[in-house]
């Protein structure tokens, strides 16, 4: 029997940030978007996540600007409420209950105190028509409100909140659907229907996909998805209406946008092209060319300085006036389809995948940001839909991180696979992969499989890939002849073939001495110094799905898991089956640092997890339905620092922290209590009260005021003004320690830390001065040396008692405040180290 | 904002030699000037003394040469039939030449008639040498005799009858007066080694076929001899064990000779080349090829000249070029700017409140880059297929081919050409389709215009001519590409037979890790 105890799956990072567009606050220097169930607030000019303002219970659907006040916001969610949030503190001040999934959220500040939100309609719970409700939000003082005074304003409007959009002045409203584009008139209660037809001649389609209106003219812009963007005016009459069309676009408008003066128009669609139209000058428009992925939303700031575009490869980019990129908030990307596997990068420690047509991303586990992308193809990427794009497929790392190989493919219906491999050195110098080997077609079939031989110690590296074609083939690092030629490269080792099946799986042994490539149901053991067929191991019928060797004390063992529900595990010393089970198994990965493998087992539209070691036939660790669906990614990523868990259950996460990709593309992860507790107290240690604005002013005067203070506390003070010296350190390590966005301004730290160094000095004197000193006071010192001296043996402990938040004067309540919470840890700790 | 990535131009490797400083080295030489001479050239020697004038023995002649002149600054005529084997003395003072009449002859550098005639020798005299205190002569003689002369008296001090047959060539030591090594005619023969003051030969070697030239290395441990196919190299300090047998000529090697660091060495053969050995690791470093099979071969001190014979009478001089002269060439290739360009702005000292205001760094991009960034398709193409391009960087309009393809405009790129643009477009192809590096992409693009302009075929007569030229290629690599598969079906029949059998030990394994194993289950519970 295994229990889990403490052992609680997570979602860790990654989520998208270009669901919704971005709202900009009116003093330019937050962004809050919504991402996964919570928004999170960025800097505008840093590109740091400031906070992530948490609270809903389903995926967030938009957030807006309170008009009434521009340091709140709301944001509605698809679990039916309605939040305002403090979002500079990222305080939730009121909740609003409506009940029903919310699909958008508008508001103008015309109408004060109602908010418009998208619910489904509401005969049907699940039917795909939608409609516009105007929210009456009654005013009481509770946090939780009920909001039930619905009134419906337009009937069947589009989910998409780019396809509604207020008037000039919040006169009107209007919507888009299919072909039809509809103006509600608040004051006259009453609505035109404009419709198109459903193609012109050259059989373009007409279909309505986003909505912007002029802020101070009476004029709606409406893209379409055939490219065009047309200028409604006049539509305050049924009849008389009339349009203007701009085309520049080859493909869908998905958003368009006025600045706040209304000179401009900006819209943005697939070709990734931010382009500026000049209101009432159509004919003169500027580029922002090449930026990245295809737009899916466009924002201006309040103030019109700031344009922010969102991409669909899950990045914000925020722009200054039409000329430059100042800033990238880049998210996880995540495509349609994971081709490459999931690693960890030696070096970085970077999680590494496929994200970008034709890069390689790394990203932070640890921070949830995105490091970098490298891009592997190397070309001109050409923003049109339905081109066949090389794709990044494979990829695998050295044990050192010091080479990485990768394969581009590009198939193209009815011409030849295009493949390539690429060997890439990383550069000590620009600590950047470069380039070294491009090896074109390398098999003349795609290539199911790449491993490094992971041998520290050996003299040459090797790849071997493995291919449709029916061969493996073994790359070998080589020196040239000649001294001349520029460094290493890399050339073919050895071909090898087995029967003319086809190759599914590589895998290196631990040393290196020996090489598994699968053949169907066939596992072939080669050993890769004199590429001498060793051994077949073979468990018919099924062919071999993922083959691991053990590690560590289990490097005699080979796991293999076929599609014939069977895990098997040979030992390679008798060539012998040890044991098999029957399980249906997905995945099955070995943990780099450890003897442990990782098998995923789909069962019943939920996958289960094992962890077991191969020289037992018993799982160390299992977890029922660890999410629905299939797991086909995974990896184990070293831990920085080691756990040390004595649990047998937890035993496991150690070394290494287990990630997996669920099929909705979402990245999870294993934690343990402990874990968590230590990451509660790390992101508390983070929050700042830095609400006060710190004019010198007030550093002056409050010095002065806590000065009096000390004073007026008399004797006492003395061991408040004491505390300071082992204080030092805090205040260097918070200095040290806090990440740069969140720190208070530098006047304000410096005095800080001045006063840090000058207090030993003040304190020698003082210890001179006061010798005859009370005997409370002399006790209150030695147990305060003794707190220096746990400090000492504990430092990591101490970092997280959240003495950043302390400032340096201190009133004698809070240092006792301080000294019963250090007590607590230790009580705490000791219970820990008990266990 | 990223910027343009430029169109990635494949770099394909270079077919043929690499270029190594033996390469660069041994092709820096003029161009070759040509001598045409009475008869075959049997031999060069180059004299010891500056100005290093060399003496060309062919047919009944031995012309020396200056080393800048083209005309011969001297000949000997006085010879009755064939001379062989013009050789200079130590101080470049005396000459030595055999002849077909038996008879050999001394002469003075500056005079013309023979100072001294030795008779003596019954047969054709082909070998002559100096001795290396330059008193003596050695001759070898088609009478399987072997001589040495005194050079003032003209007498015959010693004769060496081992000998079984022809004696072609012979080598004095440089170091050493009495010794000196023949070799012969016959098949399966030593070449002897000689002391004169013994009667017999100290040490026999055997090469195997009739050797035809023999080289004493400086240090005098080593002797190269050439012989049939091979060329191979003895140490003499190990009692004449065989170091290395070289087999790169394929045909019989008639000449040898070291460069002046005695680094390289030089061999000769009848198949027309001239190879270049490192003589370290005795590989092929460098060929030099010629019109006629070689007879003979010298390089000049400091390698300033090459000079070959061939059996077409031809002396084929090859001087080194100046070390100005090579550098012209690179300096044309790189015109630098002016002074003034370089100048221009860095004696600016900035001032203490200057502003810098930073320039954005411009990026250069190729013309067809240029127009591939403005979706200009048909004008990059255009672009890639003019002359220069077309015909010297194939692989810059290939790639912008396959650009274009990868865009998916390769059609529009290449559809509504006028006649001239399409013949333009048919000839890279007819050059370039059957190039195995391009025709992957070449092949699509082939299709395309075929596809077309299949409408308007028959209305030009220059296009209707390539498009048949085209198709008869095509069907000519067809026959080609079938005749090398069925070499390979050949190949590989033989490479079946002629490999061993070899069992796959995997017998006793099938057995045991079958499904018979039940009692190693995974007790999988959960909770």
């Amino acid at each position: 029997m295994v229990e889990h105890g403490d052992i609680r799956v997570v979602h860790r990072g990654g989520s998208k940030i270009n669901s919704r567009e971005p709202v900009i606050s009116s003093d330019s220097r937050l962004l809050l978007c919504a991402s996964g169930e919570c928004v999170k607030v960025f800097s505008t000019s840093t590109e740091e996540c400031i906070h992530d303002l948490r609270g809903h219970t389903g995926l967030v659907t938009g957030v807006l600007l309170r008009p009434s006040n521009h340091l709140q916001a709301y944001s509605c969610s698809a679990d039916g409420t309605v939040r305002l949030w403090d979002f500079t503190d990222g305080i939730l001040i009121k909740t609003y209950a409506i009940g029903y999934p919310i699909y958008s959220i508008h508001a103008s500040p015309n109408h004060e105190r109602v908010i418009f939100i998208v619910i489904s309609t509401l005969s049907e719970k699940k039917s795909e028509l939608f409609q516009l409700v105007a929210v009456h939000l009654p005013q009481s003082g509770d946090r939780l409100v009920e909001a039930r005074e619905l009134s419906a304003v337009l009937s069947d409007v589009s989910s998409n909140p780019a396809a509604i959009a207020f008037g000039r002045g919040g006169e009107y409203i209007v919507s888009a659907k299919g072909l039809q584009l509809e103006v509600y008139f608040f004051k006259k209660q009453k609505s035109y229907r404009f419709s198109l037809k459903e193609n012109n001649k050259k059989g373009r389609k007409n279909t309505f996909t986003c909505v912007a209106s002029h802020p101070q003219d009476d004029c709606i812009a409406t893209g379409h998805e055939d490219g065009k963007i047309r200028l409604w005016r006049n539509f305050s009459h049924k009849k008389e209406y009339t349009y203007s069309t701009l085309h520049w676009h080859h493909s869908v408008v998905s958003s368009l946008c006025f600045t706040p003066e209304g000179t401009n128009l900006l819209s943005g669609g697939v070709e990734s092209v931010l382009v500026q139209w000049r209101y009432n000058q159509e004919s003169q428009k500027d580029f922002l060319p090449r930026l990245g992925a295809a737009i899916t939303h466009i924002v201006v700031s309040p103030d019109g300085a700031l344009f922010c575009t969102s991409h669909s490869d899950n990045k914000i980019t925020i722009i200054q006036s039409c000329v430059k990129v100042s800033a990238i908030i880049q998210g996880l990307v995540k495509g349609e389809s994971l081709s490459t596997d999931l690693m960890v990068d030696p070096r970085s420690k970077a999680m590494v995948l496929n994200g970008k047509p034709g890069h390689l991303q790394f990203y932070s586990l640890q921070r949830d940001k995105l490091l970098f992308n490298l891009d592997i193809v190397q070309q001109e990427y050409i923003h049109q839909s339905g081109l066949q794009q090389f794709e990044v497929v494979k990829a695998a790392f050295t044990a050192s991180g010091n080479w990485l190989a990768s394969v581009e493919e590009r198939k193209q219906k009815d011409a030849e696979l295009e493949l390539n491999l690429k060997l890439w050195m990383f550069d000590e110098q620009s600590q950047s992969f470069v380039l070294n080997t491009t090896i074109s077609a390398p098999h003349e079939a795609r290539i199911t499989a790449m491993c490094f031989c992971q041998s520290t110690d050996s003299q040459t590296t090797m790849l071997v890939s493995t291919s449709k074609d029916g061969h493996f083939k073994a790359w070998q690092l080589a020196t040239p002849a000649h001294t001349e030629d520029d460094g290493p490269s890399w050339s073919c080792d050895f071909v090898g073939a087995y029967h003319s099946l086809v190759p599914e799986c590589c895998t290196f042994s631990a040393d290196g001495s020996l090489l598994a490539v699968s053949f169907q149901e066939v596992v072939t053991v080669w050993s890769p110094s004199s590429w001498e067929l060793l051994t077949t191991l073979s468990q018919p019928p099924g062919a071999i799905r993922d083959l691991c060797f053990g590690k560590l004390s289990c490097s005699k063992y080979l796991v293999g898991t076929t599609a014939n529900n069977l895990l098997c595990c040979w030992n390679l010393l008798t060539c012998a089956l040890e044991w098999s089970t029957s399980m249906n198994t997905s995945l099955l990965l070995a943990d780099p640092l450890s003897e442990n493998m990782a098998a995923f087992c789909p069962q019943a539209g939920f996958t289960d997890l094992f962890v077991f070691k191969p020289n037992e036939p018993r799982p160390l660790y299992s977890h029922k339905a660890v999410c629905s669906g299939n797991v086909t990614r995974a990896v184990f990523a070293p831990r920085e620092e080691m756990l040390d868990s004595c649990e047998e259950s937890s035993q496991w996460l150690n070394h290494s922290q287990l990630y997996f990709l669920t099929q909705c593309m979402d990245l999870m992860t294993f934690t343990t209590k402990a874990e968590e507790a230590r990451q509660m107290a790390a992101s508390k240690q983070l929050v700042i009260d830095d609400s006060i604005a710190m004019t010198p002013f007030h550093l002056l005067l409050g010095k002065h005021r806590g000065q009096q203070q000390q004073q007026e506390s008399g004797q006492d003070s003395l061991s408040a003004e004491r505390t300071p010296l082992p204080q030092g350190s805090a205040a260097i390590k918070e200095l040290l320690q806090t990440p740069a966005h969140i720190l208070p301004s530098t006047s304000f730290l410096c005095s800080m830390f001045v006063q840090s160094l000058l207090i030993s000095v003040t304190d020698s004197r003082e210890e001179t001065k006061h010798v005859e000193e009370e005997m409370e006071s002399e006790k209150e010192e030695d147990s305060e040396e003794e707190e220096i001296e746990s400090r000492a043996v504990r430092p990591p402990e101490m970092a997280r008692c959240g003495q950043a938040t302390e400032t340096a004067t201190l009133t004698k309540a809070q240092v006792k405040e301080l000294r019963r919470v250090k007590k607590l840890d230790h009580g705490w700790l000791s219970s820990v180290l008990d266990l | 904002m990223a910027s343009y990535k430029p169109t990635k131009i494949t770099v394909y490797p270079k077919l043929g030699e690499k270029v190594t400083q033996d390469t660069v080295y041994w092709k820096n030489y003029k161009a070759p000037i040509q001598i045409k001479e009475f008869g075959a050239v049997t031999n060069i020697n180059f004299s010891p003394v500056a100005p290093h004038n060399f003496a060309v023995t062919a047919f009944t002649r031995i012309h020396i040469y200056g080393p800048f002149s083209h005309e011969p600054v001297k000949s000997f005529t006085r010879f009755k039939d064939t001379a062989y084997c013009g050789r200079f003395r130590s101080d470049g003072q005396l000459l030595v030449a055999g002849c077909e009449d038996s008879v050999v002859r001394l002469f003075d550098v500056n005079g013309k008639v023979a100072l001294r005639m030795y008779k003596g020798h019954t047969k054709a005299v082909h070998v002559t040498d100096f001795t290396s205190d330059s008193y003596q002569i050695l001759t070898g003689s088609d009478d399987y005799s072997c001589r040495l002369w005194d050079i003032p008296n003209a007498t015959e001090l010693n004769a060496y009858q081992e000998h079984t047959d022809y004696i072609r060539c012979g080598v004095t030591s440089k170091l050493n007066t009495n010794l000196f090594i023949t070799g012969k005619m016959e098949t399966a023969a030593p070449p002897p080694l000689f002391y004169a003051y013994v009667l017999i030969s100290v040490m026999t070697l055997d090469h195997g076929q009739p050797v035809e030239s023999l080289l004493l290395y400086p240090s005098e441990g080593l002797l190269v001899s050439a012989g049939g196919r091979f060329v191979k190299v003895w140490d003499l300090l190990k009692k004449g064990q065989p170091l290395v047998s070289l087999k790169n000529h394929h045909k019989t090697v008639t000449c040898l000779c070291l460069s002046s660091n005695g680094e390289r060495l030089l061999s000769g053969s009848l198949d027309r080349h001239v190879k270049v050995y490192n003589t370290t690791s005795y590989k092929v470093v460098h060929n030099f090829d010629y019109a006629a099979s070689i007879l003979s071969l010298a390089l000049a001190p400091n390698d300033e000249s090459i000079v070959v014979g061939m059996t077409n009478g031809i002396l084929n001089l090859k001087h080194r070029k100046n070390a100005e002269e090579s550098k012209e060439i690179s300096g044309q290739q790189r015109r630098r700017p002016s002074y003034r360009v370089f100048v221009k702005g860095k004696n600016y000292f900035p001032k203490q409140d200057d502003y810098l205001v930073s320039k954005p760094v411009k990026q250069h991009l190729a013309k067809y880059d240029k127009q591939l960034k403005k979706f200009n398709v048909s004008k990059a193409l255009d672009t890639a297929l003019e002359a220069w391009t077309r015909l010297k960087k194939p692989e810059i309009t290939v790639a912008v081919i396959k650009e274009l393809d990868r865009r998916g405009t390769l059609k529009n790129a290449l559809a509504g050409r006028d006649e001239q643009g399409l013949s333009r477009l048919l000839y890279f192809l007819i050059g370039n389709l059957f190039d195995p590096r391009f025709a992957p992409v070449l092949v699509t693009a082939a299709e395309m215009i075929l596809d077309i302009y299949q409408s308007v075929i028959g209305q030009s007569s220059v296009v209707d001519r390539q498009l048949l030229r085209l198709q008869e290629m095509l069907e000519r690599e067809i026959d080609y590409q079938q005749e090398l598969l069925e070499v390979l079906g050949m190949l590989d029949t033989v490479f079946a037979s002629s490999l061993p059998r070899k069992e796959v030990p995997c017998s006793a394994i099938s057995k045991s890790n079958g499904l018979t194993q039940g009692e190693g289950r995974l007790q999988l519970q959960a909770t």
